[in-house]
């Protein structure tokens, strides 16, 4: 626990140096070097997701990445997603089909989600459930999350209607949308 | 209606949520904090011979070491039932995570090194973990007699035991022409809340502000006030939102050791669980529960004969409380002559079981409707008319001196069979089940709302529920913006610190649509009643010519913006209208329950499976779950609910359960060893429906709904699976290996030809 390792990242776009304990993961970091609470702590053990980030363009359970792994990396958490305070498809998605309940795992839905799309700009439903696999909700929202990623991925932001009834008719992903560039991975 | 109600406006509270701007207790950062890290023992019950905290003293950082002996002598305790709890071991640890000592440090790390350098010294005692185990005669006592004075159980291991039933047994058996028995097994299980239960206490002047991930903060700020012999108003509960609490977060747990903590130290003290230390905290109670029902050859049910143990913790908690609820509507939500329930709670040197959503009913719920589906074959019927042919028509009082039935559980129930299309023919290999569920709601309540509409129209609603992610905080605003004409963007909520907010006595049975709600609506109508007072000074005409419909004030054919008549009745200083709304549901001391039931929560879950006969892998390939709502405040909401009551079921119904070994440790705690559902693990399809008649007690015609769809999971999946296979499965979870097993058992034992070479 002596000796602290000097570290620079690039979290949301912002330059960052800290002096990490070797055994500190990049969750302690963002929680509690640079205060970014959205990432959440959970299981620390990577089977729940609640603390995935981005990690120079790829997913990872953040529980699980030494903090000074990722020295001189590039790092998106939920704090980063809504460029200039407008919400991401993905987020007004997630708010538009009712996915975020209690809320607490969305942070790790909604950067899963995103690593998704980069990788599949239109995934179908299977693609959707496997790439949230490794992403636990309790409020068991599973259906509304998926539904708002297919949604996020088929349509742009501005034609994300509200929903007004508890129908829920699955939306499919429209092959013909353009890809959002907010859901691109950084 | 106009307005919001009915509608799926976006979530308050919403946008903080994808943005990672929500403050979870966790979250929250205080000056000068002390983390706390719990000292335990790996064994379930052990006699505590010493403990040295003077290696831990030494360690940088390490600012206490808090036993048992630092606290008031006798130590205290607590407990929502049973002051039994002490607020850290004394003398004996009675489950595996029993904490015997805290230790606070300046950092975390600090804390972790100087909990594993406490040198305990103890002994480990023989610990009771099944139910079989703490029945027998010569067993240790988990509970000190003490504790109990005067109760005539107190010498054995038996907490309570209830007994509810009506008619003549004894002559309903002579009547039965089919009698259908079995014994039905259900798991320990945990809530799993992916917030785990995080806790913060600080001095605050001469009281003490605690924060805590908890579902119910008035009854917290009772505990520690008198824990700590201070005034209510001396002790502070700021209650943030939970990050899921599933009645896993209602009651205290750490918050008087970190209160004492936070006491002694003269600094904020904070103790965030891991996911591990949560399944050492809460779980669900495991029971064992023999049904007996008789029929007549027609199917209609003649008597049912109910025997129930379930398995308690160490600690009373709430859970003798969830066996006698989850026991007494037992019966189901049936018309039946003759009924006899006992249930039993059984102590255990096991974690302390407690609310979980279904609250005593998924247990009973599993034996009682899979009773139902191995006596319709019994008796050559189909599942589905044999229920249609008992459930209680509207307004039959069913079990008698409670509520009668409060929907038309018939039509839930043949929506539910037209959806899963039960009178067609599955495809060869499949299988359909079908099963009913029914919780009484609440059986008394207490809850108040203060609103208030501000001089530009806008409304501040006081709601001290708990909005865990049920939704409570976009309801209350929409009832706010339905009945003062506000746009859903000018109504804030506010909930979550007994210093602001007023008395909610709790947040559990689905109860706050309909208690608070109804507090929020009478707040409402109580300004309303003022609008109409200073518009009537305003015009000069008497009251009762004004009306208050939603946004207006009218007065005959004239009619005017709420606005408008509060900027000229509150005239140049300002000013604001405040309304109070009280909603109680009065106790009756001579219930079995202290009280009839609010409203009852009604689904009908039917799925239809495969299963693969190589790995006993169940799949469900569709599943419906249709619940009686009275009226869906928010459909979209209602919706989240009811799935994910649903496919949390799907949980205990399919995966879910702590191994103990021998010791009474459990082996499998955490994410990796124990299973909950994934988006992996969704039925193929799934869809959720409605009923709504508007025949709640809450606003609008609302009852409670959160628990519904969880309650009959398990056995339409048992149903199903011996409809697809003719086995009939009495133990949860229906694991790919219990269902394989059941199958080779089914199968008899293999032929010569089976039999593997060598």
């Amino acid at each position: 626990m002596t000796g602290l390792i000097p570290i620079r990242v690039s979290v949301n776009g912002r330059p960052r140096e800290l002096a990490v304990a070797a055994h500190h993961t990049l969750l302690d970091a963002l929680r509690d070097d640079l205060g970014l609470t959205g990432t959440k702590e959970c299981c620390l053990v990577g089977e729940c997701g609640a603390c995935t980030v981005i990690l120079n363009g790829r997913s990872v359970d953040s529980c699980l990445v030494l903090a000074a792994e990722a020295d001189g990396g590039t790092v998106l958490t939920v704090e980063g997603l809504a460029a200039q305070g407008r919400l991401s498809a993905l987020q007004q998605a997630f708010l538009d089909t009712g996915a975020a309940q209690c809320g607490f795992c969305i942070p790790g839905q909604l950067l899963a989600a995103h690593a998704l799309l980069g990788l599949t700009p239109h995934p179908d439903r299977a693609q959707v459930e496997e790439g949230l696999a490794g992403n636990l909700c309790r409020c068991a929202g599973y259906e509304q999350i998926i539904e708002a990623v297919l949604r996020a991925a088929g349509a742009p932001p501005s034609a994300a209607a509200s929903v007004e009834d508890g129908a829920g008719q699955r939306s499919r992903p429209d092959p013909a949308a353009t890809p959002d560039a907010t859901v691109a991975p950084q | 209606m106009n307005g919001p109600v009915g509608t799926s406006p976006a979530r308050g509270g919403g946008p903080d949520r994808v943005t990672g701007r929500q403050a979870y207790v966790a979250d929250i950062h205080l000056e000068d904090v002390l983390h706390v890290k719990l000292v335990t023992l790996p064994c379930a019950r052990a006699r505590i011979l010493g403990l040295d905290p003077a290696a831990a003293l030494q360690l940088p950082g390490v600012r206490l070491v808090f036993s048992a002996a630092d606290l008031p002598q006798p130590v205290p305790r607590f407990g929502p039932q049973l002051r039994d709890r002490p607020v850290l071991a004394v003398g004996e640890t009675k489950y595996h995570g029993d904490p015997v000592a805290a230790v606070a440090a300046e950092t975390l790390d600090a804390a972790e090194a100087g909990a594993a350098a406490v040198r305990v010294a103890y002994e480990e005692l023989p610990a009771v973990t099944s139910i079989l185990a703490a029945l027998d005669p010569t067993a240790p006592l988990v509970q000190d007699p003490a504790l109990r004075p005067g109760d005539p159980l107190a010498g054995g291991n038996v907490l309570r035991e209830h007994r509810y039933g009506w008619g003549d047994l004894a002559a309903a058996e002579a009547q039965a022409e089919v009698v259908v028995e079995g014994a039905y097994t259900f798991p320990m299980v945990t809530q799993f809340a992916i917030e785990p239960h995080a806790f913060m206490a600080a001095p605050d002047g001469d009281g003490v502000t605690i924060w805590s991930s908890i579902q119910h903060p008035n009854w917290l700020q009772r505990v520690i006030a008198s824990l700590l012999e201070l005034p209510l108003a001396k002790v502070r509960v700021i209650a943030p939102d939970p990050g899921g609490a599933f009645g896993g977060k209602q009651h205290a747990k750490y918050e008087p050791l970190l209160a004492f903590m936070a006491r002694r130290t003269g600094r904020p003290v904070r103790l965030v669980l891991t996911l591990e230390e949560t399944f050492q905290a809460v779980r669900r109670g495991a029971s064992e529960v023999h049904v007996r029902s008789g029929f007549r050859r027609d199917g209609a049910l003649v008597f049912r004969d109910i025997k129930a143990d379930y398995l308690i913790g160490a600690y009373a908690d709430i859970a003798d409380r969830t066996v006698a609820k989850g026991s007494y509507t037992s019966a189901g939500p049936y018309r039946v002559p003759a009924v006899r329930i006992v249930a039993r709670s059984v102590l255990s040197h096991t974690v302390p079981s407690t609310a979980f959503r279904g609250f005593g009913n998924p247990q009973q719920i599993w034996a009682g409707e899979s009773n139902m589906d191995e006596a319709a074959r019994t008796l050559g019927l189909d599942p589905l008319d044999v229920r249609l042919r008992n459930l209680a028509a509207p307004g039959e009082a069913f079990i008698p001196g409670d509520t009668p039935a409060d929907g038309s559980w018939a039509e839930t129930v043949e929506r539910a069979a037209e959806m899963i299309g039960w009178r067609t023919a599955a495809a060869p290999g499949r299988g359909r089940g079908l099963a009913v569920g029914l919780k009484e709601g609440p059986t008394t309540g207490l809850s108040y709302s203060i609103v208030r509409l501000l001089a530009d129209g806008s409304v501040v609603v006081y709601a001290g529920t708990s909005d865990m992610g049920q939704g409570a905080r976009t309801i209350f605003a929409q009832i706010a913006a339905q009945e003062l004409g506000a746009p859903m963007e000018a109504v804030t909520v506010v909930m979550g610190d007994t210093a602001v907010v007023p008395y909610d006595q709790q947040t559990s049975a689905s109860r706050s649509s309909v208690l608070m709600g109804n507090a929020v609506l009478l707040a409402c109508r109580d300004i309303q009643s003022r609008l109409r007072a200073m518009a009537a000074r305003l015009e000069g005409v008497d009251e009762s010519a004004v009306i208050v419909d939603q946004g207006s004030v009218v007065i005959g054919e004239r009619r005017w913006p709420v606005g408008e008549v509060l900027a000229r009745g509150l005239g140049r200083l300002g000013g604001e209208l405040i309304g109070v709304g009280e909603m109680r549901k009065e106790a009756l001391p001579d219930h079995p329950l202290g009280g009839t039931a609010a409203f009852y929560e009604f689904n009908c879950t039917a799925v239809e499976v495969e299963v693969d006969r190589a790995t006993g892998d169940i799949v469900i390939v569709r599943h419906v779950t249709v619940s009686d709502v009275g009226k869906a405040l928010n459909p979209n909401q209602v919706r989240g609910q009811d799935e994910g009551a649903a496919i949390m079921g799907l949980g205990h119904t399919l995966m879910e359960h702590y191994i103990l070994d021998d010791a009474g440790r459990i082996r499998n705690l955490g994410a990796i060893d124990y299973r909950i559902p994934t988006s992996m693990d969704l039925p193929l399809a799934m869809e959720s429906a409605v009923v709504e008649n508007g025949d709640g007690p809450g606003p609008y015609g609302a009852k409670g709904m959160s628990e519904g769809a969880l309650l009959p999971i398990a056995p339409a999946v048992a149903a199903a699976v011996r409809a697809a296979t003719g086995v009939v499965i009495r133990d949860l979870p229906l694991t790919p290996e219990a269902v394989w097993r059941a199958l080779q058992e089914a199968a008899g034992p293999p032929g010569r030809d089976e039999v593997p070479a060598g």
